[in-house]
C-alpha cells in the first residue's frame, strides 16, 4: 500500500471514515464469498447424486436470507452516519477563518491570489501566482474557488479535499494543514489536452518562513 | 402480399432459398428474423469491444511506459490518449455491453424462451440495428476527422464538450455525440419491441412467473433505459446545438448552467449501470440453474429485488457529483439514497448464492463465467458502498479508485456475462459444441489477468493517483518508482489477458467447423428454447408444433421425477 | 419482396392490442424527453426572472391561433378513430386528412411567425429564453411532421380498407402531440 500523508486536520477523519467502510465492507465481502465457494465445493456434482428441490418460500429457509438483509441494512445506518459526520465537517459546515485566498483554475494551470501582508482578499497587496500556493500551517484556510473557462478540479491528496472548479461559480471551501511540507496539487477533472500537465504545489510553512515569503513575494510584485 | 401467407410458416429446409428478392449479403443485412439481428449486434458489439480493448491496450502501455512508440500505434499524444480512454469508455458501454447484453441477448432469447416465432415488430427491430450500425459509423468516422476524436470523456461535460476552442475536436465531438444519440434511438426502438413482445407474444400457458429470468431482466433494463434516457435526449439536442448553432445552454455567461448536463447526464447514467446489470445477472440465473441442477432459490424475490434496485436507481444520480459543486446538504440525501440501494443487491446476490445449496454443481465453460461473474461482482459492489459514502468519496472521486470499482462492475457484466451467455446458448445458436479444454483455458486466462489489471489500481487510486492524466511525470508524488511498477503490473496483465482472447477465437472457429454436434437440448435444461432444433428454423418451431407450457423454467431435481430436469412444454 | 406478419404479432397475452401497447410505451418515452425539456426550462426560468422580458416578445395570439387548430384536429383524428370502428375506411381516411390539414395549417403559422420574430432579431442565440423556445418548439414541429407523415401512410391504406385498427394508433399519438402543445404555450408564451 502506498502510505499517504495526513496534511490536513480533516485528512484522519476521512482515513477513519474509509477503514470504517473496509471492515464492514470487508466482512460482507469475505462471508459472502466464504460461503459461496464453500456451497461450490458442498455440492460439486457427485455420481448418482440428484439435486434436492428447494422452493426457497418455507420460513425457515428464507430466514437464511431476511436476517443477513435485515443485517446489511444496519451497516448502510452505521455508514451512512459516519459518512454524513465527515462530509458535514468538510464540506457543509464553514469554520471561521484565519486567511482568505482565491484559486482560479484555466487550461492549463493554477493562479493563486494570496491575501498579502494585510489579509485582506483583492486589495493592492495581493499576491498573485501560478502553481506555487503557499499556506501557513495551523491556520483555517477559506478558499474561492473559480474557474476561467471549463471544469477543473482542486485537489490536494494530502489533504483528502477535492472541489470542482465551475465557470460561473465561485465556490468556497476551507482547509487547515497540520504539517509543514511541499505537496502535489491535481486536476482531478478533465479539461483538455493539457489535463496532464495542470500540476501545482502547496508549500505549508511555519509562521515565520511564511510571513518571510510574504514579504519577499511583496517586494518581488511591488512596483 | 399474397405470398407472405406462405411465407409465415414453412419448414426449416424451405428456409434457405424462401427469401424472393436480394441475396446474399444483401439478405442477410436486411432479414427480419430476431435470431440473425441477435448475430448482428453480436458480432458488430464484439467487433467494437475488440477495438475498445486495442484502445485500453494503447494506453495502459503509454501510462506504464510513458512516451514510448506504442506497438501498432505510435507515439501516443495528450489529445490522442484523451481521444482514447473516451472512445474507449463510450464503446465499451455504449457499443459493446448494451448491443451484446440487451440486443442481441434479448433479440436472441425473448422469442425463443417464451415460445414465440418472432419478435412482434419484426421491421422494426431490422431498423433499430440499421440505425444502431449508423450509429457505429458515424462514432467511428469522429475517429478519423480533422482534430481527431473527442476527448472530453465519456461524460462529456460542458463546457469542455461544447465549445470547440475549448476541446480542440470541433467535428470529432459533434460526431460523438451524433453518435450516442442514435444509438439511444436505436435502443429505444429495441426496447418498445422486447418490452410488448413479453407482455403480449407469450405461448400458451406461460404465465408472468413462468417467464425465464433473463427474459424479465432484458425487460426491465429496457424500460428503465426508455424512462430514463429521455431527459439525456433532450440534454444532447441541447449540447449538439452549443456546438453547432453557438447557443448558450450550458454557459454560463449566457445564462446556462454546466452543471445541468451533469444532472441529466447521471439521472440516465446511473440507472445505465443497471440497464447493462440487469441482463447480466439474468444471464448468470439461467447458467447457475441449469448447472447447479436447482430451482432459482426465490424466482420472485430476484423478479422484486431487479425491481427494487431499478425504481431506487432514479434517486441516487447526485453521487456522481458530491464535489461538482452542487448544494452540499443535497450530497446527505444522496449518500442515503445511494446507499439503501444497497439492500435489494446484496438481496439477490444472497439468492443466487443460496441457489446453489442442494445442488449438484457442474462446472462447465458456461458455469465458471457465471460464478466468475459473481465472484468479482462482488467486489465491484462492496468498493462501490465507499463512493456512495459521501464522506469518503470527496477523496475518493475521480481516482482511480473509482475506475477500478467501475471496472470490477463492468467487466462481469459486460465481458464475463457475455462469455457466460455466449458459451451456454453457442450450441443453441451454431448447433455445435464448444470445446471445453480451450473453454476453461480462455475463461482462467481471463479472469486471473483481470484481478491483476485492477487491483493495482485500487491501490494506485488510493495513493492519489487521479484519472485521464495522460503522463504522471508532472506529479512528484505520483512520479514514484513503486507507482510505476503497480502501473506496469497493470499494463502487463493486461497484454497477457488480451494473448489469452485468441484462444476464445481459435475455439470459436474451430468449433463452427468441426465440433461435436450439439442436440436439442445439450445442457438438459427446461426453458423453451431447448425445445426446438439447434440452430432453430425460421419460425423457430413448426407452426404445427409451438410450444404450449405447463411450468415455470427451473423445475430442476424434482422428487416424483427420475430426469432431474422437467421442461417446460412437457405435459404433466 | 412481402413481409410475413409472425404468428407473435397476433398474439395477446395481455388482452391489449399489441399496436395500443406498443404506441402507449412510445409516448412514456416521449413523455420523459418532453418532461426533462420542459423540467429544465423551468427551473432556469425560475431562476432568471429577467427572462420575462424577452418572453414577452412572443406573440400570444399566434400560439393561441395554433393551439386551437391543433385542437380541431385532434376533433377530427377521434373522428377518424370512430369511423374506423365502424369499418368505413373512406371516411376515416377523409377524417384523417382533415387532421394532416391541421397539421400542415399548424406549421405554416409556425414558420410565418418564427421568420416574423427571427426577422426582429430574436434568434435562437439571441439569449437562452430564445434557445429554449426554439429547441422546444423546434422538437414539437418535427412531432407534427412525423405524425402528419404517419398519418398520410395510414390514411392511404385506411382508404383500401385495409390496416384500420392503426387509425386509433395515429389518433392517439396526435393526441399526444396536442398534450405537448397545450404545455408549451403557457409556459413559452403566456408565462410572462
Amino acid at each position: 500500500m502506498i502510505d499517504l500523508i495526513q496534511a490536513s486536520t480533516y485528512a484522519a477523519d476521512i482515513d477513519n471514515l474509509i477503514t470504517l467502510l473496509a471492515v464492514l465492507t470487508g466482512f460482507w465481502f469475505l462471508a459472502a464469498e466464504g460461503v459461496f465457494f464453500w456451497l461450490i465445493w458442498k455440492f460439486r456434482e457427485k455420481p448418482g447424486q440428484k439435486s434436492q428441490y428447494l422452493v426457497g418460500k418455507e420460513k425457515h429457509v428464507k430466514r437464511w436470507i431476511t436476517i443477513p438483509h435485515a443485517l446489511v441494512l444496519v451497516c448502510d445506518v452505521f455508514i451512512i452516519v459516519g459518512a454524513v459526520q465527515v462530509w458535514y465537517n468538510v464540506k457543509q459546515h464553514l469554520p471561521e477563518a484565519d486567511s482568505t485566498i482565491r484559486i482560479t483554475g484555466q487550461q492549463w494551470a493554477w493562479t493563486f491570489q494570496h491575501p498579502g501582508a494585510d489579509n485582506e482578499l483583492d486589495t493592492a497587496d495581493d499576491i498573485f501566482t501560478v502553481e506555487d500556493l503557499h499556506v501557513e500551517v495551523d491556520k483555517v484556510y477559506h478558499f474561492k474557488l473559480e474557474s476561467r473557462d471549463v471544469l477543473h478540479d482542486f485537489s490536494v491528496p494530502v489533504f483528502r479535499i477535492k472541489q470542482d472548479a465551475v465557470p460561473g461559480r465561485s465556490i468556497t471551501g476551507w482547509f487547515e494543514a497540520n504539517q509543514t511540507g511541499e505537496f502535489d496539487i491535481q486536476c482531478a477533472e478533465i479539461c483538455g489536452i493539457g489535463h496532464g500537465i495542470m500540476a501545482g504545489r502547496i508549500h505549508i510553512e511555519d509562521a515565520n518562513t511564511h510571513a518571510a515569503w510574504i514579504s519577499s513575494a511583496s517586494a518581488a510584485t511591488s512596483p | 402480399m399474397a405470398d407472405t401467407v406462405v411465407d409465415v410458416h414453412h419448414d426449416a429446409h424451405a428456409h434457405d432459398d424462401h427469401h424472393h428478392g436480394p441475396s446474399g449479403i444483401i439478405k442477410y443485412l436486411w432479414s427480419t428474423d430476431h435470431k440473425i439481428i441477435a448475430m448482428q449486434y453480436m458480432f458488430t458489439g464484439m467487433a467494437m469491444g475488440i477495438l475498445g480493448g486495442y484502445m485500453a491496450y494503447v494506453f495502459r502501455m503509454q501510462l506504464a511506459f510513458p512516451g514510448i512508440s506504442v506497438p501498432g500505434f505510435g507515439q501516443v499524444s495528450p489529445g490522442e490518449y484523451n481521444a482514447l480512454i473516451t472512445n474507449h469508455g463510450s464503446i465499451m458501454i455504449f457499443w459493446l455491453a448494451m448491443p451484446v447484453l440487451i440486443a442481441a441477448f434479448g433479440n436472441y432469447l425473448i422469442p425463443l424462451m417464451i415460445g414465440a416465432d418472432d419478435m412482434v415488430f419484426p421491421r422494426i427491430n431490422r431498423l433499430s440495428f440499421q440505425i444502431f450500425f449508423i450509429s457505429v459509423l458515424v462514432l467511428l468516422a469522429s475517429l478519423f476527422v480533422e482534430g481527431g476524436g473527442f476527448g472530453g470523456a465519456w461524460t462529456s461535460y460542458p463546457p469542455l464538450s461544447s465549445e470547440a476552442e475549448f476541446n480542440l475536436t470541433n467535428l470529432g465531438s459533434t460526431l460523438w455525440l451524433t453518435a450516442v444519440a442514435l444509438e439511444f434511438v436505436a435502443f429505444l426502438l429495441g426496447g418498445i419491441n422486447f418490452i410488448t413482445t413479453l407482455m403480449n407474444a407469450r405461448a400458451p400457458g406461460m404465465k408472468a412467473y413462468d417467464i425465464p429470468l433473463v427474459c424479465w431482466m432484458i425487460v426491465i433494463a429496457s424500460i428503465l433505459f426508455m424512462l430514463s434516457v429521455g431527459p439525456l435526449i433532450a440534454g444532447a439536442v441541447m449540447l449538439l446545438f452549443d456546438q453547432t448553432l453557438n447557443t448558450g445552454f450550458y454557459d454560463p455567461a449566457r445564462g446556462g448552467d454546466p452543471i445541468l448536463w451533469q444532472h441529466l447526464f447521471w439521472f440516465f447514467g446511473h440507472p445505465e449501470v443497471y440497464v447493462v446489470l440487469l441482463p447480466a445477472i439474468g444471464i448468470t440465473i439461467e447458467v447457475m440453474a441449469t448447472f447447479s441442477r436447482k430451482k432459482i432459490f426465490g424466482y420472485k424475490m430476484v423478479l422484486y429485488t431487479a425491481v427494487a434496485t431499478g425504481v431506487l436507481s432514479f434517486f441516487v444520480w447526485a453521487h456522481h457529483q458530491f464535489i461538482a459543486g452542487i448544494d452540499p446538504r443535497m450530497a446527505n440525501v444522496f449518500t442515503i439514497t445511494t446507499l439503501l440501494i444497497s439492500v435489494p443487491i446484496a438481496e439477490m446476490l444472497f439468492v443466487m448464492i443460496a441457489t446453489l445449496y442442494g445442488g449438484s454443481i457442474r462446472l462447465t465453460t458456461p458455469m465458471l463465467w457465471a460464478l466468475a461473474f459473481m465472484a468479482e461482482f462482488l467486489i465491484g459492489g462492496v468498493t462501490g458502498i465507499f463512493l456512495g459514502a459521501s464522506g469518503a468519496d470527496i477523496y475518493f472521486h475521480d481516482t482511480y479508485f473509482v475506475l477500478a470499482h467501475f471496472h470490477y462492475t463492468f467487466f462481469p457484466i459486460a465481458i464475463i456475462g457475455t462469455f457466460c451467455g455466449f458459451t451456454y446458448w453457442f450450441p443453441k445458436m451454431f448447433g455445435k459444441m464448444m470445446n471445453e479444454t480451450l473453454g476453461k483455458i480462455h475463461f482462467w486466462g481471463t479472469v486471473i489477468p483481470f484481478n491483476f489489471i485492477f487491483i493495482p489500481l485500487f491501490v494506485l487510486g488510493m495513493g492519489g493517483q487521479h484519472r485521464r492524466i495522460y503522463n504522471f511525470q508532472h506529479f512528484p508524488e505520483l512520479a514514484g518508482p513503486e507507482m510505476y511498477n503497480l502501473r506496469q503490473t497493470a499494463t502487463i496483465a493486461l497484454l497477457v489477458m488480451i494473448a489469452f482472447q485468441l484462444v476464445f477465437f481459435t475455439n470459436l472457429i474451430m468449433s463452427l467447423i468441426k465440433g461435436e454436434k450439439a442436440g436439442k437440448n445439450p445442457w438438459k435444461a427446461n426453458s423453451l428454447e431447448w425445445t426446438t432444433e439447434s440452430p432453430p428454423p425460421h419460425g423457430n418451431w413448426p407452426p404445427d408444433q409451438m410450444p404450449v407450457v405447463y411450468r415455470g423454467p427451473y423445475e430442476f431435481g424434482h422428487p416424483d421425477r427420475e430426469e432431474d430436469y422437467w421442461p417446460q412444454d412437457e405435459p404433466a | 419482396m412481402g413481409h410475413a406478419r409472425p404468428l407473435a404479432t397476433s398474439r395477446s397475452a395481455t388482452g391489449i392490442p399489441t399496436g395500443r401497447l406498443a404506441v402507449w410505451w412510445i409516448l412514456a418515452s416521449e413523455v420523459v424527453i418532453f418532461g426533462g425539456l420542459l423540467g429544465v426550462y423551468i427551473m432556469h426560468r425560475i431562476g432568471h426572472p429577467e427572462w420575462a422580458e424577452a418572453a414577452s416578445h412572443t406573440q400570444t395570439w399566434v400560439g393561441a391561433i395554433n393551439t386551437f387548430v391543433l385542437l380541431t384536429s385532434s376533433f377530427t383524428a377521434v373522428l377518424a378513430h370512430q369511423a374506423a370502428e365502424k369499418g368505413d375506411g373512406k371516411k376515416a381516411a377523409k377524417l384523417l386528412g382533415m387532421t394532416i390539414l391541421g397539421a400542415l395549417t399548424f406549421l405554416v403559422i409556425k414558420s410565418l411567425e418564427w421568420t416574423n420574430e427571427i426577422s426582429h432579431g430574436y434568434t435562437i442565440t439571441a439569449n437562452t429564453f430564445w434557445s429554449f423556445y426554439y429547441t422546444a418548439a423546434g422538437l414539437h414541429a418535427l412531432h407534427v411532421i412525423a405524425g402528419a407523415i404517419i398519418m398520410g401512410v395510414v390514411a392511404f391504406d385506411a382508404y383500401r380498407g385495409r390496416e384500420l385498427h392503426r387509425v386509433e394508433l395515429i389518433g392517439i399519438y396526435w393526441h399526444f402531440v396536442d398534450v405537448v402543445w397545450i404545455f408549451l404555450f403557457p409556459l413559452l408564451y403566456i408565462a410572462k
